[in-house]
């Protein structure tokens, strides 16, 4: 039996998940076909699930708090910080929704708007229900009932050098709008080892030649930041908080609650860093 | 709006452009047997199975005959469904067609106090585009033009549409912007799907909305009802992967990487072996979806085809 035939379900996952049941027990408004409006498919997400269980458990080997303040149904919006120049970070998040509380929950993270041009991984992040980042997708799949992630700290967390590691970056205000408008509560989330799995310094003139945001480099092979180092991830899942308000206030407004959030985030990180004993175990 | 009269025994007097065509016979059928309705045929080409009591004008849009069956006054509804497509054509005389007969049509509607128009666009206007959302609401900008030179006519045909529904308002308006429309048709979609084996892009599987050329006609006969007025979305039974409809066809695939689908797909236009400009590639390489949900609370539409179906029906014979 090869690895195709595990991906494909012939036992169950190598992380001792059970995550044949756990795709099941997910709530996915397919047709016919077995995709939903956005694309997802339930027999994709198996496959991918299998491996990313993996590494979840043995590559990051992940460990969860605050799991009881995942809502078992209706809207919600994580909020988390955002490093590590690839988004590993969104993939932990993702795994740890799906295998840690008892009612597995599908998280859906807003992708560039760059990432629909790629070749396989446009199609294959819709079928894992990723979505491309408009307010438009975020507020029909909200009154949906579903559960969105947002980095707010967007490009300029992902790609902060290793210097910047566990300071949060300037929080977007969409979030904040979209969970006034559609009275989403917001899990916060503080992800501790992704902002040391790429050490990572931005070469700016090279960003600048090639006309990308970043060029992240790291001291080891290959040196661009492809393969993430064996971190390990802690993850804090705060209490949820609700904000009223108007969804169209100023700017100063929606700062004020936006800031509210990422204060909570900061904490929660820097808890995290007091409790660890070590990067990578 | 009051403005169309409701006598009870007089059918009402509605004219079709572009009756000739496949979508048109498949509109003809669905409206000839219901006898609210007289329909009355404006088409440059011969109404191949014409039925006996339907009358058909075969002039020219742009023509004084075509005025002419607008004259009289007694046309209670236009549908305009004449728009050409044809890639081969050259663009001025696309323009003229598409854009000069329209505005011409528009004019006679409001000239004669034609109280209803309805005219066919397409879900195409909007554009297929890597940062699109993944339904558009008819609120949406009509990009498809910005990449799309051939798309101009036919984004200038819904602009002037909306203009003379806020121009006219006594006349009540009705502008339809269905999904790719597929069942015997002759058009982009249905051509592409009845190919064999069919060329995609490698790397990518966009989301589609397809929807049955009867459930087109379904639509087309909500809008004629009176006090409907306005721009509608029309969307089928919902949404799949293009690979999708590829699978359920049975189809074999050529996979292009797209930095070569370009040069090999303008090549084959110019050689004569496509009937797909290059531009058109984006429509299977990103999502261009609507939000057909106004439509279904006011108009009453719902897609009657399951997605099977509508998918079955470009490989279905054409019953004339």
């Amino acid at each position: 039996m090869g690895v195709a035939d595990w991906l494909r379900g012939g036992r169950s996952s190598a992380s001792g998940d059970d995550i044949e049941g756990r795709s099941r027990a997910l709530v996915v408004r397919q047709n016919e076909y077995g995709y939903d409006a956005f694309g997802l498919s339930r027999d994709h997400l198996r496959t991918a699930a299998r491996l990313a269980s993996w590494l979840y458990r043995y590559y990051f080997r992940a460990e969860a708090h605050g799991i009881e303040n995942i809502p078992a149904s209706g809207r919600v919006l994580f909020i988390s910080n955002h490093s590590g120049q690839l988004p590993y970070d969104g993939l932990v998040i993702g795994m740890s929704v799906f295998l840690e509380p008892p009612q597995p929950r599908l998280v859906r993270s807003m992708v560039e708007h760059f990432v629909p041009t790629v070749p396989f991984v446009s199609y294959l992040l819709s079928r894992w229900g990723q979505i491309t980042g408009t307010p438009e997708n975020c507020r029909r799949l909200l009154n949906d009932d579903e559960a969105i992630l947002v980095f707010p700290e967007g490009a300029r967390g992902i790609s902060k050098p290793f210097s910047k590691r566990y300071q949060l970056a300037d929080f977007g205000l969409g979030f904040m709008r979209l969970a006034l408008e559609t009275g989403t509560p917001i899990v916060p989330v503080a992800v501790i080892g992704a902002e040391e799995q790429a050490p990572a310094i931005n070469l700016r003139s090279l960003a600048k030649l090639l006309g990308s945001p970043s060029f992240p480099i790291v001291p080891y092979p290959p040196f661009v930041p492809l393969v993430p180092l064996p971190v390990k991830y802690r993850l804090y899942f705060g209490e949820p908080m609700t904000f009223t308000g108007d969804a169209d206030d100023d700017d100063e407004v929606l700062d004020e609650k936006a800031r509210a959030v990422k204060h909570r985030i900061q904490s929660m990180i820097h808890l995290g860093l007091r409790e660890r004993k070590h990067v990578f175990w | 709006m009051s403005s169309g009269e409701p006598t009870a025994a007089e059918p009402r007097k509605v004219v079709i452009t572009g009756i000739a065509g496949r979508l048109g016979r498949v509109v003809a059928r669905r409206l000839h047997h219901d006898p609210r309705f007289r329909l009355v045929g404006l088409d440059r080409r011969p109404f191949v199975g014409k039925p006996k009591d339907l009358d058909h004008y075969q002039v020219d849009l742009r023509s004084k005959k075509a005025r002419d069956i607008f004259r009289a006054g007694d046309v209670a509804a236009l549908i305009h469904l004449g728009v050409m497509h044809d890639p081969r054509a050259t663009p001025a005389e696309l323009y003229s067609w598409n854009v000069g007969g329209t505005s011409r049509l528009l004019e006679y509607a409001q000239a004669y106090g034609v109280p209803k128009v309805v005219l066919l666009s397409s879900a195409n206007v909007y554009g297929p585009r890597p940062d699109n959302p993944q339904f558009l609401t008819e609120e949406a900008p009509l990009l498809a033009a910005q990449r799309f030179p051939q798309m101009r006519d036919l984004v200038e045909i819904d602009h002037l549409a909306s203009t003379f529904f806020w121009k006219a308002r006594a006349i009540e308006t009705v502008i339809l912007r269905p999904v790719h429309i597929l069942g015997t048709v002759h058009n982009a979609p249905s051509n592409y799907l009845r190919l064999d084996p069919i060329p995609t892009l490698l790397g990518f599987d966009p989301m589609v909305q397809v929807i049955h050329e009867q459930d087109v006609a379904q639509a087309i006969a909500a809008a004629l009802a009176p006090g409907a007025r306005g721009i509608y979305n029309i969307v089928g039974p919902g949404e799949v992967p293009l690979s999708v409809l590829l699978a359920e066809l049975g189809r074999r695939v050529i996979r292009i990487p797209h930095p070569l689908a370009r040069g090999l797909w303008s090549a084959a236009f110019r050689l004569g072996l496509s009937g797909y400009p290059v531009a058109e590639l984006d429509f299977i390489r990103y999502v261009c979806m609507v939000d057909g949900s106004r439509a279904e609370h006011e108009l009453g539409f719902r897609a009657r085809h399951s997605l099977r179906e509508t998918i079955r029906a470009v490989d279905e014979p054409a019953d004339l």
